[in-house]
């Protein structure tokens, strides 16, 4: 018998797989026919505005709503104890991360305000203006205390102590101990130290967070508009605190305008709208303004890293960091912010062979604005102080960086491999990436052009930065804790009388593409066109329960279930073809949407046809037969916590050392994220994260006065880039697939952002050492860049 | 609060009469008063570039316009400029080269690149950059946008291969 096994996904004849087809949703975006949250009206919709605290830790001594409540258009009126007996507190720990503690969080503060921007009263009225009228009469009276700002004297006897009932303001503290580094230190050939700090920032979702929660008491549901990375999530959240049932509570996600990160947490003043939606029995509508944004979206980052390498023969061979992050005075709900720092811990030095490493991590609660996992969770901070302890080992062993990282990354052939901080990675390509990347941007002839224009006075730098990136996150990662956040997902298909096929889905689009990846791997398994796919996402009542989009897993989770569950329909499809025309199924291929004989490849009926007998005239099919024109599969990776990819970017830069400004030259990215299902989306999702990555390296940055008050909480003093400002980014692939799925695809949202901020960082280092300067902080501003240089 | 006052506008050629409270910004009317909900608010303080409209003409931030001051004016939304097919070569690009992601700025960043465009049909990549500088963009990186503008220019005259 000859083998009858059927094409890979990768080689049928009419695969998607591979190919940069257009996303489907995108011609109504650019025709202003999107469906963004904040464009849904419903009939007696209320608008809430949120009174917020002025002070960054304060006790309440009274709230006088009276003035307020006669304004214009109010219909209600909340503050915290009220709000509390409508919506629960919750506290954001999970199990895995032994000893994280936090206190509990109230969606309106109760007793005592921790941070500048904390929502203190709720103002329900007919329309925003009118709320927003009414919030400026409520009169809340504050007694300041003395506030935690700064994360280094957090931990100090002398500080305040935010939660009392906590004892202290050390939230998590992890050590990780492997190999013998005082050892390793102690027989270096070279060591070089770095104290490094990176700036708090936030996403700047250019959709500020908005929902239109709508309680209807007569059908006894709860529906949430939201603007969402997570509907399964916050169905649950929503359910958990506000008493209703979970099964009658709905989440509702259309488009979204950016997320990155911002749009997947338990938000104080979501929970408040949601509450007020059940106490009022009418639709409730928030839309966070830019400057609620900036004192309320999380923020991130904001760590300080003392840092250690040990060079001998040429090779990394240890590593020591002390990593502190100050996070705001709660640990946010339910994924924590003990994540980020556990990621710096875990990820630090990822790309190299050593076996050495020491690392002490703290997180403390203090009084800024929460603080939670944003795009490429401690990525760039783990790459950052590995990539510049790399650079300054070679400089110290005078060594080329590029030589010094050649001879240390983890070898091709070595695995799989275990980092030396107990990361496990399955297959990656450092050492075939790298020298593409040297041959990519012309490493030696830019070496070579910098040392003639410093002749003429230009001072130019490359920066490299090895990186992994964490994608397709296994139940290891927040389920295992007792979070109620799947790490499954799953795809349902069918077919219908008209041929079409609509897949439903629960990972969810922000513009990513996700909706044009399941499409074309969806086409790709069943043997359709493209325009015969529909895909449905962001519905808790109409897609399959899962976890949504984030830390990279949409391709690599929802595209697997997409393929195994477009393989079992055509199975259907097949059977039910094989029954209509009484051959044998592995005879049948189905190729453009028709039944085909898979030797001589002629058509023997059309899908639509086919689904035309099954629907309509189901008395012609034989007797027995049982058509089922419709498959769900899900998908959870299992063998790895997580599926690591690997890349390196590299930066091209010009410092005026007379006014500090920064000029990106050039940017080129080597990246190795698996089986690339649409060229075009991954590369543009690579360009967008390497902007954002540029941001935390060049602009953003969230600053606050000693008394705990964001300074620049507005666009137009938060700098984000912009286009003049931005270099076109060259991005080259290798494909080393995961094995552990069929597709072989891992994530690639986040690359960009991982590693963008050190190849900059190194580049303006390597671009001033040789006038004696060195920053040691991002952003890096024009100013930083001028003291490093001893100019102000 | 000021008492509202009756204004006339045309938008995108339909002549609109409505009350509207004299604090009231170009933007919010649109999306509020008249239902075209595809012009973005962004930051209402007119940095992000997201509620960009055209207003006689020019375009302008929907946000630090005031309703009342389009008493009287003509006034174009990208709904409008979609319909009438004005821009349609300049969507196709962004389309073709996936210079949208989220989407939330598109049709404002579509409204300014046909203002460019018309200012200057054959701008260089510098030139698209600084125009579009005016308008922020989260997800793409600006690259796409950029290629996206630079092709439909060339397409639009002539000079493409």
């Amino acid at each position: 018998m000859t083998d009858k096994s059927p094409l890979s996904i990768h080689d049928l004849p009419n695969s998607y797989i591979g190919r940069s087809v257009p996303r489907p949703n995108t011609r109504r975006l650019a025709e202003g026919r999107g469906a963004f949250t904040d464009d849904l009206t419903l009939a007696r919709m209320a608008h809430v505005a949120f009174v917020r605290s002025p002070h960054a830790h304060a006790e309440i001594k009274s709230i006088d709503v009276s003035p307020a409540e006669k304004s214009p258009g109010v219909i209600r009126i909340v503050a915290g104890e009220e709000m509390a007996r409508h919506c629960t507190p919750w506290v954001g720990v999970l199990t895995h991360l032994k000893g994280l503690k936090s206190a509990p969080q109230y969606a309106l503060a109760v007793g005592r305000v921790r941070w500048q921007g904390e929502p203190v009263v709720a103002v329900v009225a007919r329309t925003r203006a009118a709320a927003e009228d009414a919030a400026a009469l409520v009169e809340v009276s504050y007694e300041p205390l003395e506030p935690v700002v700064d994360m280094e004297t957090a931990l100090d006897p002398s500080t305040p102590v935010l939660h009392p009932e906590l004892g202290d303001n050390l939230a998590f503290e992890r050590i990780v101990d492997a190999g013998d580094v005082d050892a390793a230190f102690a027989e270096a050939d070279f060591v070089a130290d770095e104290v490094l700090h990176f700036g708090r920032h936030t996403g700047v979702t250019l959709e500020p967070r908005v929902l239109v929660a709508d309680y209807n008491p007569g059908a006894g549901k709860l529906t949430v508009h939201m603007s969402t990375q997570a509907p399964h999530m916050m169905k649950n959240i929503f359910a958990t605190h506000t008493g209703i049932d979970e099964d009658d509570v709905r989440v509702i996600c259309k488009d979204v305008g950016g997320s990155f990160g911002i749009k997947i947490h338990t938000y104080p003043d979501d929970m408040a709208a949601v509450a007020l939606s059940v106490m009022l029995k009418r639709p409730v509508k928030f839309v966070a303004d830019r400057l609620e944004s900036f004192v309320s979206d999380i923020h991130a980052r904001d760590h300080r890293v003392k840092a250690k390498i040990a060079v001998r023969g040429g090779r990394i061979t240890a590593i020591e960091i002390d990593d502190l992050t100050g996070i705001g005075p709660y640990s946010v709900y339910p994924r924590t912010s003990a994540v980020e720092c556990n990621q710096v811990l875990n990820l630090v030095g990822g790309p190299y062979d050593f076996a050495n490493y020491r690392a002490v991590g703290r997180v403390v609660l203090q009084n800024k604005n929460i603080m939670c996992q944003y795009r490429a969770v401690g990525h760039p901070v783990a790459f950052g102080v590995t990539e510049a302890l790399v650079d300054s080992a070679a400089r110290a062993a005078d060594m080329d960086p590029a030589e010094l990282r050649r001879n240390s990354l983890v070898p091709d052939d070595a695995y799989p491999y275990t980092g030396a901080s107990g990361i496990r990675f399955e297959a990656l390509s450092h050492q075939k990436s790298f020298e593409k990347m040297l041959q990519l941007m012309d490493y030696e002839g830019l070496r070579a052009e910098q040392a003639r224009l410093r002749e003429n006075g230009v001072y130019r730098g490359i920066g490299l930065a090895a990186m992994i990136e964490v994608t397709n996150p296994s139940p290891m990662f927040y389920g295992v804790g007792g979070a109620h956040i799947s790490a499954r997902d799953g795809v349902t298909i069918r077919l219908d009388p008209t041929g079409g096929v609509t897949c439903a889905t629960g990972v969810t689009e922000q513009g990513q593409g996700t909706e044009a990846m399941i499409a074309q791997i969806a086409a790709s398994a069943i043997g359709v066109p493209l325009e015969k796919v529909r895909v449905v996402t962001g519905d808790t009542e109409t897609t399959p329960y899962g976890g949504g989009t984030w830390a990279s897993r949409g391709a690599g989770i929802a595209g697997e279930a997409a393929l195994q569950a477009g393989r079992a329909l055509r199975g259907n499809i097949l059977a039910v073809a094989a029954a209509m025309l009484q051959a044998e199924a592995d005879t049948l291929d189905i190729r453009n949407a028709a039944v085909v004989d898979t030797d001589s490849g002629s058509e023997r009926i059309t899908l639509a046809d086919l689904g035309k007998t099954v629907y309509f005239r189901g008395n012609e099919l034989p007797d027995g037969v049982s058509p089922e024109l419709v498959a769900t599969r899900h998908y959870s990776p299992r063998q790895y916590p997580f599926a690591f990819t690997n890349g390196v970017q590299a930066c091209w830069l010009e410092v005026d050392p007379d006014s500090g400004f920064v000029q990106l030259l050039d940017f080129w990215v080597v990246e190795d994220c698996g089986t690339v299902i649409n060229p075009q989306l991954v590369d543009e999702q690579i360009r967008g994260g390497v902007v954002q990555g540029i941001g935390a390296a060049l602009y953003e940055h969230c600053l606050y006065d000693d008394q705990g008050n964001m300074r620049n909480a507005t666009m137009a003093d938060y700098l984000v880039p912009m286009a003049t400002e931005m270099p076109d980014i060259t991005i080259e692939h290798l494909e080393t697939p995961t094995a552990e799925s069929v597709l072989g695809a891992k994530g690639v949202g986040e690359a960009g952002t991982a590693g963008a901020p050190a190849a900059v960082f190194n580049a303006i280092n390597d671009a001033i050492g040789v006038l004696g300067g060195k920053i040691t902080a991002i952003p890096a501003t024009p100013e930083s860049i001028l003291k490093a240089l001893g100019k102000v | 609060m000021t008492p509202s006052r009756e204004i006339s506008v045309t938008v995108n050629g339909e002549r609109v009469t409505v009350r509207v409270e004299p604090r009231k910004s170009l933007v919010d009317f649109l999306r509020e008063d008249i239902g075209l909900t595809g012009s973005h608010v962004g930051c209402e303080q007119g940095v992000c570039g997201a509620c960009t409209v055209r207003l006689n003409g020019a375009i302008v931030r929907g946000c630090l316009t005031l309703a009342v001051q389009a008493d009287g004016a003509e006034v174009w939304t990208i709904e409008g400029v979609s319909d009438s097919g004005e821009i349609a070569a300049l969507q196709q690009a962004f389309l073709a080269r996936n210079a949208l992601q989220c989407g939330f700025c598109t049709p404002a960043m579509l409204l300014t690149a046909a203002a460019l465009l018309k200012e200057n049909p054959a701008p260089t990549r510098p030139e698209i950059r600084e125009y579009l500088s005016g308008n922020f963009c989260r997800c793409t990186g600006y690259q796409a946008i950029v290629d996206a503008v630079e092709s439909a220019a060339s397409d639009m005259t002539g000079a493409g291969s």
